[in-house]
């Protein structure tokens, strides 16, 4: 059993530092659990759209968390699972038309991945296997922990994206002008390769902590 | 008990001498003389190309053996073969940045990864080229002509970018044979395609001599001759249908054969042992794959050139081809597989 499975199976009353910090680091829906992979190899082609989505898909995160966890004693269990995705849905809609009022190029290049937030399956996995569990308060820590968890993958693939594919940063040129840009990085195979890339360093870190 | 003297093993009892890197040299020894005809056309700058792509696979190949506490692996030669198919497969005025990028790429992503030699799903050196062809579309697409004045003393400062700086082309810029037919409809002579007094990639331009180190390695039954037979059959072949039905809109065969990499693709690079079927049915299927593909991507697709993808493609189904054409075990019943 590793160090990380015995500490949870073994905590019996976590704290609410312990609970954020689960998400953000130990048990990153990115880079440990590796869930919702769709919009994070979709949309993470540039720092601003990566930063977007992660922020959005937090709200809806926290907030159906919340509403789920307050009406776990009201749901039942036969459809369950339906009514997770009508309350995620109705978060999604409200996202979907603030993000238009705010700014509709951003809306455009995130295009369809914001609905796609219905279905993302980290959102569910938290209903799932969390807010219908476990009091109000400690839902709403388990996905501001998770969704910050998620802004921060998204904004390591986005960065690193933008500045190699791009030669900027939030669109802002920091390379000289004869930078030649690697186009392949703001291609979905760059996103594979970025990830892939992040989850090599957190492993290693990983296993070093692991044996030391 | 037995005698010290009576070795009891399974068969094979009789082996050749012939060692993984016995059969790799060999191969370096087949793609010399499309190095030095490499060198002979485009110059200094093809040199450069070829030689960075080496020292930056054999180099990351040793880093990757040391970080990963294993014996380096780079005395089996096949560092040495990808660094050199890469730096074949590349214009000769590529900026030396992006080889030594693109040789690091090929071993570290292309071969290392699966888990080293063997155990590679791609031809790495293709990995690497794809990865190129994807970054720096412009950059590999910029063709120096053949046979410039002066090749052997002036280094293209395009070759010599600043690493991650965009390369400024200077040197007299030539169109490959299959971008001219593709864009323009120019067809070029089958006879200096034949011989290679054309632009294109370091490696690619000669076909008789690329025909000549695949017939020293198939001599030496270092190379299965099915597999470039098959390819360059079926390109030959469905083109020839092709040109019959319309020869004003497709290429003739000849001129199939003799552009492009496709020479270079089918000797030296389908051939990988590692990426190519076993048995000679499967091999057949592959070979014909590529053909297949090779033809499709010329003749309707975007891009003048794809040997590079149908490879990379013909590697990917070699599993599956394995799995299908597998022969019956004598005795048994065939299975489903």
């Amino acid at each position: 059993m590793s160090p990380e499975l015995k500490n949870i199976a073994l905590k019996d009353a976590p704290s609410s530092t312990d609970e954020f910090i689960k998400g953000l680091w130990r048990e990153n829906p990115v880079f440990v659990q590796v869930i919702g992979m769709c919009p994070v190899l979709a949309v993470s082609n540039s720092a601003e759209n990566a930063l977007a989505m992660g922020l959005a898909t937090a709200f809806v995160l926290v907030m159906s968390n919340v509403l789920i966890s307050s009406l776990r004693n009201f749901i039942p269990k036969q459809v369950r699972i339906a009514t997770y995705i009508l309350i995620i849905a109705t978060f999604v809609t409200m996202v979907d038309y603030a993000i238009q009022a705010i700014s509709v190029d951003l809306h455009k290049s995130l295009g369809a991945f914001i609905s796609l937030i219905v279905v993302n399956c980290m959102i569910l996995s938290r209903a799932e296997a969390f807010a219908s569990k476990n009091t109000v308060s400690k839902s709403a820590i388990d996905g501001l922990g998770m969704g910050f968890g998620f802004v921060f993958a998204l904004f390591c693939l986005g960065s690193v994206r933008e500045i190699l594919g791009n030669g900027s940063i939030f669109g802002f040129p920091i390379f000289p002008e004869s930078y030649q840009e690697w186009i392949i990085m703001i291609l979905p195979a760059g996103g594979f390769f970025t990830l892939a890339f992040w989850l090599l360093i957190f492993n290693h870190y990983k296993l070093k902590k692991a044996k030391s | 008990m037995f005698s010290k003297t009576l070795h009891i093993s399974t068969s094979p009892h009789i082996r050749k001498g012939v060692s993984t890197d016995t059969i790799m040299q060999n191969v370096v020894w087949a793609m010399m003389p499309v190095l030095i005809f490499a060198v002979f056309s485009f110059g200094i700058n093809a040199l450069l190309v070829i030689v960075t792509a080496v020292v930056s696979s054999v180099l990351t190949e040793h880093v990757l053996c040391k970080w990963s506490n294993k014996e380096s692996t780079i005395s089996d030669w096949s560092a040495v073969i990808t660094g050199i198919l890469l730096g074949l497969t590349l214009p000769p005025i590529f900026p030396l940045w992006m080889t030594f990028l693109g040789g690091v790429f090929s071993v570290a992503i292309g071969k290392f990864v699966f888990g080293g030699l063997g155990y590679n799903l791609f031809n790495p050196a293709l990995v690497g080229r794809a990865f190129l062809q994807a970054a720096f579309p412009v950059a590999i697409t910029t063709w120096q002509s053949a046979f410039l004045e002066g090749r052997f003393f002036s280094i293209s400062s395009s070759v010599l970018a600043f690493p991650f700086a965009e390369p400024k082309v200077d040197s007299i810029s030539g169109a490959t044979p299959l971008s001219a037919f593709k864009f323009d409809h120019v067809m070029t002579d089958s006879s200096d395609l034949a011989l290679g007094l054309i632009s294109g990639s370091t490696g690619e331009t000669s076909a008789v001599i690329i025909i000549l180190g695949g017939i020293y390695l198939i001599a030496r039954k270092m190379m299965n001759w099915r597999i470039p037979v098959s390819i360059l059959s079926t390109v030959f072949v469905l083109s020839g249908i092709l040109y019959l039905i319309d020869d004003t809109i497709y290429p003739s065969p000849l001129f199939m054969l003799f552009s492009g990499g496709l020479m270079l693709g089918a000797v030296f690079m389908a051939t990988d042992m590692v990426g190519s079927p076993i048995t000679p049915l499967g091999v057949v299927i592959y070979g014909f794959f590529i053909g297949l593909l090779v033809v499709v991507i010329r003749v309707w697709g975007g891009l003048p050139e794809g040997v590079m993808y149908a490879i990379l493609l013909g590697n990917a189904l070699t599993p599956q081809i394995d799995n299908f054409i597998r022969p019956r075990v004598y005795g048994t019943k065939k299975t489903k597989s």
